[in-house]
């Protein structure tokens, strides 16, 4: 169909030469690509950045991070002690960052968002392609931004910021007085910018750029799942970027917004940040349900069960996650209605969440279901986002919530739901569409090994974090009572299996560039309908001159 | 999530064979630390409840998982069903959820009622938190009030708490606070510089401490003992190194503690651990059957 018709790249008009072709670009495959490449180094440093931490937990007592410190920043004795002790706020802290703004979402909205909701809907490109531009490009300085602010001073006697991600204040305004603070805020500011101005190109493609034919009702799940995000996208960040103004101006001009003794209130800026926070959390999920749906149906090869629920539930999620933020806060001293009201507003996302587990396991009933790849991880992805998703359900009820907010059983649900989660349907729509985006065969035995590593790696680090919350041990400890010691451990030798998994993931990536076995256009057959698979591997500079027409 | 089920038994398992250190984590450890409060012990049966929804769910939708892909693998079913849409279904697996939450949600509010209810207060104590130690101050008629710092290791043999057991490291602190057992304290919980926040597992109790707030929990500890909890908020760089320990004593020593404390908290606090201990050797083996 019209993929034969541009098979060969003599017009494609690509710009000559690497900066006009990357720097300058304003085509949506090569900043999709741009991203996922920023994505992946991202995810490295990241998780570079757990697997210390979970080296210094491995046993009680301080393991390394005071010799990091010395090293780094050249501290002695008890200095390096206590730089050491601030080092590790500081890794949780741009962990946390790191992962959600630069790894996450780069990768499945800027990454698989960018290359492919352009194709699915049928459209040439996105909308806004220099603003395309611009938004990627706003991403490598926030990342810089933050990984700078760790040489410089955040409290007295450490360097770096180390108030969680989540910056609350005081720690993020008189408790942590030097610079380090004010390149985070910034860094999240840009980073924040990149993602309104993505946000408003997605809204606009989707709505005025579907090709003949396509009614949102027709539109494919992962185009929905994605103009979801950016309306997402859209009314929570502007109100994150009025939170963390309001702790540079605390910081740096004299305001009180957050500081009691000037009249202001610490718990304001808690509201303020999960009111971003918590539709934030969707942000990082939706787009990989809509990854998952494309890749459940073609390997189950048949279509999805129950489209339209699935759709509005995506929709419903989207707009009750803007009315639980407080579940975030059942311990700042709400009143007793306020946790009530958050409690069953909470609860009410299990229902349309529920709706959609189903929905993917009734797609496969019936269907004639091959194992490759990126179907792995799609199952891998509804079993453990299931178990995130129960542990939710407790975490959701403020009685319960008291005994374990704070500890590490939180730490372990929301791994579940995003480590196990957003990062298995990012891995599933990597092994999904790098045939279709590069044109190359993955090494599916490589693949399968990188799938098994890190399931078993994830599940030993995490699950066992269950354990210790339960048993009472808090979040963010840099050391613990012996008593804790035996889980620990399980848990970091778990995370040096990830990161072995990342080590095959590389390879795999280098042996699938380095063999060139051709993918051809199709490689997955009858079951993926979508239209990215009528064009060819990788698909023509610019698609669909002429335009697709949905019957 | 089949090891949730271990973790309720390792519980009971727990309960039974460490008595004396029933107020803190143990190896290990796979549920909650054992109630000391009515809270807790509701809190902990709530926990048990949510887990026989949980886990039955998530195991159902692995069984289906498995069935699924066992059942409609390409070998064994060539041709895929067409099927896209059963309402009946459908409806069957939105109402479905919606049963299981109103289960849920009737004990979880009774709960949550339950923790902002608390009896008439006997004692009220103003707990703040610094940069990096709790303060106590004793809303009573002779004023009592100290800081409570995590206990040294240099100090162990001065402060005799060289038992590690009763005195674990990063737990143990050098004063701490002292309650009477039976009797309902409120707590008013703030902080002085940056967030911090109250806790203690055994007693269900976790509150932010907010600077500018006062913010109130309270707690009715049923047996006597040494319980430990950690700040539980971030707070910098020493915000693993601030524990919380409360001592639950019998009435009679807390008013002799209580009158002591008013001049000097230290010896306070030495009379005291002296006349737990005497009153340990006296009944060895009976405490530990009954704790």
């Amino acid at each position: 169909m019209a993929g034969s018709t541009v098979a060969h790249d003599d017009h494609d008009h690509k710009p000559q030469g690497f900066v006009r072709r990357w720097m300058y670009s304003t085509n949506h495959k090569d900043i999709g690509t741009l991203y996922l490449i920023f994505a992946i180094i991202a995810g490295i440093i990241g998780g570079l950045m757990s697997i210390a931490m979970r080296m210094e937990l491995q046993e009680p007592g301080i393991q390394i991070f005071h010799g990091l410190a010395s090293m780094v920043y050249g501290f002695d004795g008890d200095a390096a002690i206590d730089g050491g002790k601030h080092l590790y706020n500081v890794f949780t802290t741009a962990h946390g960052l790191i992962m959600i703004f630069f790894m996450v979402m780069p990768a499945l909205i800027g990454g698989f968002a960018n290359w492919m909701v352009p194709i699915m809907i049928g459209a040439p490109d996105m909308a806004f392609p220099r603003m395309n531009n611009i938004s990627f490009w706003l991403l490598p300085p926030a990342l810089l931004l933050l990984l700078v602010s760790m040489f410089v001073e955040g409290p007295a006697g450490g360097y770096g910021s180390g108030g969680g991600w989540t910056l609350y204040p005081p720690l993020s305004t008189s408790g942590q007085p030097g610079p380090a603070m004010d390149f985070v805020i910034l860094s999240v500011h840009i980073a924040g910018a990149s993602s309104i101005l993505g946000a408003i190109n997605f809204i606009t493609t989707i709505f005025n750029m579907r090709a003949p034919g396509m009614t949102l009702h027709k539109m494919p799940l992962f185009a929905w799942s994605v103009l979801v995000t950016a309306f997402l996208l859209l009314l929570s960040l502007p109100v994150l970027a009025g939170g963390i103004t309001m702790l540079l101006t605390d910081r740096n001009f004299g305001t009180a917004f957050f500081a009691p003794e000037g009249g202001g209130d610490p718990i304001l800026y808690q509201h303020l940040f999960w009111f971003f926070g918590h539709p934030e959390v969707y942000i990082l999920i939706l787009p990989a349900f809509g990854i998952v749906s494309h890749i459940i149906s073609t390997f189950s090869r048949k279509p999805i069960f129950g489209y339209l629920g699935m759709a509005y539930a995506m929709v419903a999620i989207g707009a009750v996650g803007f009315i639980v933020w407080a579940h975030h806060m059942y311990t700042v001293g709400l009143s007793l209605n306020t946790q009530r009201y958050f409690v069953f507003a909470t609860m009410v996302i299990a229902v349309p969440t529920g709706i959609k587990i189903f929905s993917w396991i009734a797609t496969m009933w019936g269907g004639s279901i091959t194992f490759r790849t990126p179907m792995l991880w799609a199952i891998g992805f509804i079993f453990l986002f299931t178990l995130g998703g129960m542990t939710g359900v407790q975490l959701a009820n403020a009685g319960l919530d008291r005994a374990m907010h704070d500890t590490y059983y939180v730490v372990a649900h929301f791994h579940y739901v995003l480590s196990l989660g957003a990062v298995f349907a990012i891995f599933a729509g990597w092994y999904y569409w790098f045939p279709k985006m590069t044109g190359f065969m993955y090494n599916p035995m490589v693949a399968r090994i990188h799938f098994w590593a890190t399931f078993i790696g994830v599940n030993l680090v995490f699950f066992p974090q269950h354990f210790l919350g339960l048993a009472g041990m808090p979040r963010r400890y840099i050391d613990y009572p012996d008593a804790f010691t035996g889980w620990n451990a399980v848990s970091s030798y778990g995370s040096y299996l990830s990161g072995i998994g990342v080590l095959i993931f590389l390879y795999g990536v280098w042996e699938a560039f380095a063999k060139k076995r051709i993918a051809g256009d199709n490689p997955w057959g009858e079951g993926a309908t979508t239209l990215e698979w009528q064009l060819s591997s990788p698909p023509p500079y610019h698609q669909w001159t002429k335009l697709p027409r949905i019957k | 999530m089949t090891n949730k089920l271990f973790a309720g038994l390792a519980a009971l398992f727990l309960l039974g064979i460490s008595p004396a250190l029933a107020a803190q984590p143990v190896d290990w450890q796979m549920g909650f630390q054992p109630a000391a409060t009515e809270i807790m012990a509701q809190i902990r049966s709530f926990e048990s409840f949510t887990l026989w929804f949980i886990v039955p769910i998530t195991l159902l939708i692995l069984a289906l998982l498995l069935y699924a892909m066992v059942r409609f693998r390409a070998g064994a079913n060539p041709t895929p069903s067409k099927t896209s849409h059963n309402v009946f279904i459908e409806v069957i697996w939105t109402l479905g959820p919606v049963v299981v939450l109103l289960a849920l949600a009737i004990p979880s509010f009774n709960l949550l009622t339950a923790q902002y209810t608390p009896p008439d207060a006997d004692y009220t104590v103003k707990a703040t938190g610094y940069q990096w130690y709790w303060g106590y101050e004793y809303q009573t008629e002779t004023e009592v009030s100290f800081d409570s710092l995590m206990l040294q290791e240099g100090d162990r043999a001065a402060s005799g708490k060289e038992d590690l057991a009763t005195y674990p490291r990063l737990l143990a602190v050098d004063n701490e606070f002292v309650v009477p057992v039976g009797k309902t304290v409120r707590l008013l919980v703030t902080a002085a510089d940056v967030l911090h926040a109250f806790a203690m597992p055994a007693f269900g109790v976790k509150m932010d401490a907010v600077p500018g707030r006062l913010n109130e929990a309270w707690f009715k500890a049923e047996a006597e003992g040494l319980y430990y909890g950690q700040c539980s908020e971030l707070c910098g760089k020493d915000h693993a190194y601030m524990p919380i320990a409360i001592r639950v004593v019998a009435q009679d020593k807390f008013d002799t503690w209580l009158a002591a404390a008013a001049d000097d908290v230290e010896a306070a606090n030495s009379t005291l651990i002296a006349a737990i201990q005497a009153d340990a050797k006296s009944v060895d083996v009976a405490v530990n059957d009954n704790n």
